[in-house]
């Protein structure tokens, strides 16, 4: 087993037919993914490299058996688009797309636990289940398959801690950028959930970084929930206060959100986290050999 | 972004939250006038971006004209520094407004809530005073209340909320009203946190906004034309303003080493280690996913205008990043630019290979490569030297 996408992933794009969108939407169906079906209003009945082209996700729910949703649109369109999503019938949602506005993300995540949609993003590199499917912009080659579970706020530091893994001969079960917005999808919470719940996981890591209190949230949760160790990164020791570094969601407000508090919330709870990426990689490795 | 106190209380006013009239003024013989216009007594307070402006000096009361010559000479052109360190700031404006009649001080404020995804509205009695003291101090002194995100804010439903936090009787009903217009505020301007202390109840028992703190997401900038213009002419570091215009993420930090990442996290994540390795980074800069060799000469451009950089790091995870991309940047650059420093250069993923072969090949001067992070960090703090 993985978590959130898998062989049984049957993916609609939206935004298939712009160039990011069938750049990676097609690198995701050479990966192995099962590309369903492509959305763009307008475009329906057209066909990318044979993926066929529909007006709306629910035309390609209804007509491909589409059961998740990649968001490709840009910012100022992309609300609206997980919002269209949302109400489509597919069971995830995952948004790649950077820069939407907080407080539409506000209304939209609302939506999608109301629906009972797993939505995961925005702004983040997506879901990789190595082996199985890709879904996103994570590049695969530095993943194989294997036992540890990964969840992070940032792409780049997952993918250089994931080389690190796979350098040292270990593989993941499967690895979710949960994104670096203030209001996301899914949470460290709920992907941690899934982790404790999937057989083929073993141990879990997970990266985090400056700004809100999603960390300290998880360490209470893992202290209660998960059986599995955990080991984390935390990404801004020396970022100054008031200034957000690179994602909107990486701000230090006044003295909270800082590196310092989420590494000591997470310490206090016996996770243990790596100073660097590469002590991370090297801790996750010794603690699932034991 | 963060707007100065004069700009959040425009924005007040356009949405129907009291605030004293005043006007800005730059120069000592424009903020007399505005005295003049405005009468006495009236405030001259500082207009930068940090708390803590009274107790430094940059909030002054003048009696008359004199005073008011005397305050706005003093206060423009001073520097601040703020509670936590920050700046100093250079004060290049002050806004002058009529003195108010206070009868009653309270704290009233909207902000997102990140880990409950909504927004909270908060209010206290004990305003005038550092918030977060009062709240460690008194934690029942300060009411805080989620803001439904399905329903309308109305002044009825933020009236329980002045109550509970025990305002005066006869101000509740105009307190209420407050409140839900700061929210409605932040709704309809994007605002992620607005923080009025102090919200006063003057002697006719007016209810006014006295201070204001607002906070503008900036992914919503294009849907506010007149707050991007403001943010635009917000920054004034060299840097970041080249940066802007550049299109690149970029942070001013105080340090001598110069930093380039590609991603957010990565970006940071080398900081942290270039600090491990006893360095002191003079910057965020986050080259972004994809990154082609115009971005690098771009990135490279700014960095190196900064004087205090005696060394650069190049931190590259190639994902979608291709490695050699990276590497024809860089010598691009090199070909354009004099950087007059050392470049410690780290490569690894997408192409790698292609990238270092392409470094080798342009045999640039006092170019260095590493193959790891540590070993990467632990070169460029070696180059960089202390920086003086």
């Amino acid at each position: 087993m993985s978590i959130v996408v898998d062989e049984k992933t049957k993916l609609v794009v939206s935004g298939l037919t712009g160039r990011e969108g069938s750049f990676h939407g097609l690198r995701n169906k050479a990966y192995g993914t099962y590309l369903a079906a492509g959305v763009t209003p307008g475009k329906g009945g057209q066909d990318v490299e044979g993926v066929p082209i529909f007006d709306s996700i629910r035309e390609a729910v209804e007509g491909e058996g589409a059961n998740t949703s990649m968001i490709f649109v840009p910012a100022r369109f992309a609300a609206p688009a997980i919002d269209e999503a949302i109400e489509s019938g597919v069971e995830t949602v995952i948004a790649i797309t950077e820069g939407i506005p907080v407080l539409d993300m506000l209304q939209t995540y609302w939506k999608a636990k109301e629906a009972g949609v797993r939505l995961i993003g925005p702004n983040c590199p997506g879901v990789l289940s190595p082996g199985k499917a890709n879904v996103g912009i994570i590049p695969a080659q530095f993943f194989d398959p294997g036992k540890i579970g990964v969840v992070s706020k940032s792409g780049t530091l997952t993918y250089q801690i994931g080389n690190e893994l796979k350098q040292a001969g270990e593989g993941n079960s499967s690895i979710v950028g949960i994104g670096g917005d203030p209001i996301i999808g899914s949470d460290f919470i709920d992907i941690l959930k899934l982790y404790e719940a999937d057989p083929e996981t073993e141990l879990i890591v997970m990266v985090g970084e400056i700004g809100g209190d999603a960390e300290e949230r998880a360490a209470d949760f893992i202290a209660a929930e998960i059986s599995k160790p955990v080991v984390a990164y935390i990404a801004g020791f020396t970022a100054p206060p008031g200034k957000q570094m690179g994602h909107a969601g990486a701000i230090i407000s006044g003295s909270s959100g800082t590196a310092q508090a989420k590494k000591e919330a997470l310490e206090a709870k016996g996770v243990r986290v790596g100073e660097s990426p590469t002590e991370t990689a090297k801790i996750a490795v010794e603690v699932l050999r034991g | 972004m963060d707007l100065l106190e004069y700009q959040g209380k425009q924005l007040f006013a356009a949405h129907g939250v009291a605030v004293p009239s005043g006007e800005v003024a730059e120069s000592v013989a424009d903020a007399v006038a505005a005295a003049e216009r405005i009468g006495y007594p009236c405030a001259i307070k500082a207009q930068v971006l940090i708390g803590g402006r009274g107790k430094a000096g940059g909030i002054k009361i003048a009696a008359d004209r004199a005073e008011a010559e005397a305050h706005a000479g003093a206060i423009l052109g001073m520097d601040i520094v703020g509670p936590h360190g920050e700046g100093p700031f250079r004060v290049d404006r002050v806004w002058i407004e009529g003195g108010s009649a206070i009868a009653a001080e309270y704290y009233a404020s909207v902000i997102l809530d990140r880990g409950e995804k909504k927004l909270l509205a908060m209010v206290s009695a004990k305003g005038g005073m550092d918030i977060e003291a009062v709240a460690a101090e008194d934690p029942g002194a300060l009411v805080k209340e989620h803001i439904d995100p399905t329903r309308p804010f109305t002044a009825a439903a933020a009236r329980p909320i002045v109550e509970r936090a025990g305002l005066a009787e006869d101000a509740l009903d105009e307190a209420a009203e407050a409140l839900a217009k700061l929210a409605e505020t932040a709704m309809a301007e994007d605002a992620t946190l607005i923080e009025v202390n102090p919200l006063i109840v003057t002697e006719d028992r007016d209810v006014v906004a006295l201070d204001s703190k607002v906070t503008i997401d900036g992914n919503a900038l294009y849907r506010h034309e007149g707050l991007a213009e403001l943010d635009a002419e917000a920054i004034d570091d060299p840097q970041e303003a080249m940066a802007r215009e550049k299109g690149l993420t970029y942070v001013k930090l105080d340090g001598n080493v110069g930093i380039l990442a590609n991603g957010a996290g990565l970006c940071m994540s080398t900081l942290d280690v270039v600090a491990q390795a006893g360095g002191a980074p003079a910057n965020f800069l986050d080259a972004g996913g994809g990154s082609k060799a115009e971005a690098i000469v771009d990135a490279l451009t700014v960095i190196s205008s900064d004087e205090k950089v005696s060394a650069i790091l190049f931190n590259i995870f190639g994902g979608i990043t291709r490695c050699d991309e990276i590497a024809k940047g860089i010598v691009e650059a090199s070909s354009r630019i004099d950087l007059g420093v050392p470049l410690v250069v780290r490569l690894d993923g997408t192409n790698s290979e292609q990238g270092l072969a392409i470094l080798a090949e342009a045999g640039l001067p006092d170019l260095h490569q590493e193959t790891t992070m540590l070993g990467a960090a632990r070169k460029v703090v070696e180059l960089a030297g202390s920086g003086s």
